[in-house]
């Protein structure tokens, strides 16, 4: 360490003010600080005594992160055997998978590194960690032969537009991951939606997802039915929890997903209530929208909470994005407001508008929009019960 | 007065630059996002305001000393209506086209801020010359802002740069199509409003940028 400590401080007195490499001093000091805990100490307040720093959050969700990866890397070979028809060991199909999931991962940060480093020089501030999170979520949400200079682009607009005008981490109103996934959902449609681009087979192979299948079904039926149907992969619920489907390379193994969501609770990084709410929000509309069905021709509307909790990105978009400290509610009451229009978006999103079967992205978008004014409004009303109270 | 002094020329380039009326006023708006999806339809459109504005700034400049204060709005709308109506007898009889094409948005400007802005706020408090600079400063502060929008609206969204001419336009330049075999896509959303809204907020920011003007200034 008393190795690394001196080469740091001797290679540090080059990036000092007014020394040939001092644009470069952000570079400088996220390298000393990712390899050496800081010693720089608060001059004035707040002094929170807590481990817990940017940093480690950061590191504590990309964590949380590193199961998806492996597994939606092990879901794309394993659906590519099953569309060839070949038998494969679990260990081929993980190889064949990294094939697509490392390039993906390798471009996505690259692109966030750009950006970021390139704003940290300018506005003259220390690289901040928060993109690392941003773009270990961006490849964990995309199909798994995206093109990898869409994925640029979509990055880049995510950082850009979805964080740094706005000021940069913490600052930031959207969602930058779920930011660039918009934006590459409506620029580039034929790459992220459709029935082509979720699993990896020979040209021309069609995989749906199980959203889309009551969301066009060939004739009217329940969609536990419809789902019983499908030959080509297992739509079954218990399959449906453990993900061997297509879909986004991260979201499809919801046991993972939750174990991600518990290890952030346990870290007090991400809210429950937002969670427990916006599973709440989703079971009440699909309920509701389960005793309409009987008066429509909808299939979405038959679809039972538990397959909406399952089918999609619901849960990992609700524990990775929706309950994130920054673009979320901070008051009490309002993540669970938060949280219960999420799920009720969602659903209704996913069953009226048979344009998007999945809802979850733009339900989350829609909801950082209002997040701060539904702060605004608890915050208020507290003043004026208190004010009454004591008046 | 003399055509070019300091004076005419900070009218001129004032509105081009650090008091844009789109990018900085945000004034506007509406045919900035409505007219921006082609090039050829910005410059048109850029050239039947010039001539509106101008026009209506020296008219109403002109009649300013005897303008009843309290139907001034009446008056500056009918000149402003007259001009707009005479712009798109213009359009439809020499480039049909185009004025198919920019359907009622050649109406609608007599619904566009700046030209009620600058009668209001310049024309009725000055001289005609001075008041045909202002227009005419203006005029090209909108269209350089339409035009710059337009173009990355078409070339990203569409694939192509289309130049005005008599008819349906001229293609200046379009993507190779080889370049679509292999791979490249246009991106769908800059032909959406929320696309114009995207290259005119990155305008307005790199404009604020290059001039040093911070919010509230």
């Amino acid at each position: 360490m008393n190795f690394l400590k001196k080469i740091l401080a001797e290679s540090g007195k080059l990036f000092e003010k007014g020394k040939p490499l001092s644009f470069a001093y952000p570079l400088w000091e996220a390298t000393d600080t990712i390899l050496l805990s800081t010693n720089s100490q608060n001059k004035s307040g707040p002094h929170i005594r807590d481990n817990m720093d940017i940093k480690r959050t950061m590191f504590f969700v990309v964590i949380a992160l590193i199961p998806c990866y492996l597994f939606g890397a092990y879901n794309i070979g394993y659906l590519h055997s099953a569309a060839m028809g070949i038998s494969s060991s679990i260990l081929s199909d993980f190889i064949f998978g990294m094939t697509y999931v490392l390039p993906i991962l390798i471009v996505t940060f690259i692109a966030g590194a750009i950006c970021e480093i390139t704003f940290a020089v300018i506005r003259k501030h220390e690289i901040n960690e928060g993109f690392l999170v941003s773009c270990a979520l961006i490849p964990l949400t995309m199909p798994p032969d995206i093109p990898l200079w869409q994925l640029f682009i979509g990055t880049s607009f995510g950082i850009i537009i979805g964080k740094e005008i706005f000021g940069g981490v913490g600052t930031n109103v959207f969602n930058p991951a779920l930011t660039a996934r918009a934006f590459m959902y409506f620029a580039f449609p034929t790459k992220i939606s459709g029935e082509k681009v979720w699993a990896v087979g020979p040209d021309g192979y069609t995989g749906a997802t199980a959203l889309s299948i009551p969301a066009n079904p060939t004739e009217y039926d329940t969609a536990t039915n419809l789902f019983n149907q499908v030959t080509q992969f297992d739509f079954s619920t218990l399959n449906l929890f453990w993900g061997l489907i297509p879909g986004s390379i991260g979201e499809t193994n919801k046991l993972l997903v939750l174990l991600g969501g518990l290890f952030l609770i346990y870290c007090g990084i991400a809210s429950w209530r937002i969670m427990i709410a916006s599973v709440l929000g989703l079971v009440f509309t699909a309920g509701l929208f389960n005793l309409l069905a009987d008066y429509s021709t909808n299939a979405m509307l038959t679809i039972t909470p538990l397959q909406h909790i399952l089918i999609g990105s619901f849960l990992f978009g609700t524990v990775f994005m929706a309950s994130e400290p920054v673009t979320s509610t901070h008051t009490n009451k309002g993540r669970w407001i938060y949280g219960f229009m999420i799920g009720m978006l969602t659903v209704i999103i996913r069953s009226i508008n048979p344009a998007y079967p999945e809802g979850v992205m733009l339900a989350i978008l829609i909801m950082n929009m209002f997040a701060p004014l539904i702060d605004y409004y608890i915050v208020k009303s507290n003043i004026n019960m208190r004010l009454s109270r004591n008046a | 007065m003399e055509l070019f002094n300091s004076e005419s020329k900070k009218i001129i380039n004032d509105p081009i630059n650090v008091n844009n009326p789109i990018s900085l006023q945000v004034l506007g708006i509406c045919s900035a996002l409505a007219v921006t999806i082609r090039l050829d339809q910005a410059i048109i459109m850029t050239l039947a305001v010039i001539f509106v504005l101008c026009s209506s700034n020296v008219i109403l400049s002109l009649i300013r000393d005897y303008i009843p204060s309290r139907v001034r709005i009446v008056i500056m709308l009918s000149v402003i209506a007259s001009l707009v109506s005479v712009v798109d007898e213009l359009l439809q009889a020499y480039l049909y086209d185009m004025s198919k094409q920019l359907s009622v948005f050649v109406g609608l400007i007599i619904t566009n801020c700046i030209i009620m802005g600058r009668a209001e706020a310049f024309a009725l408090k000055n001289g005609p010359s001075k008041a045909f600079l202002d227009g005419l400063g203006n005029g090209l502060g909108y269209g350089m802002i339409i035009i710059i929008v337009s173009f990355f609206r078409e070339l990203f969204g569409a694939g192509t740069i289309t130049l005005p001419d008599g008819g349906a336009g001229y293609v200046l330049f379009s993507i190779p199509e080889a370049w679509y075999a292999a791979g490249y896509e246009n991106i769908g959303l800059l032909v959406l409003s929320p696309g114009a809204f995207f290259i005119l907020g990155l305008v307005i920011w790199t404009q604020r940028e290059i001039f040093g003007i911070e919010e509230g200034e």
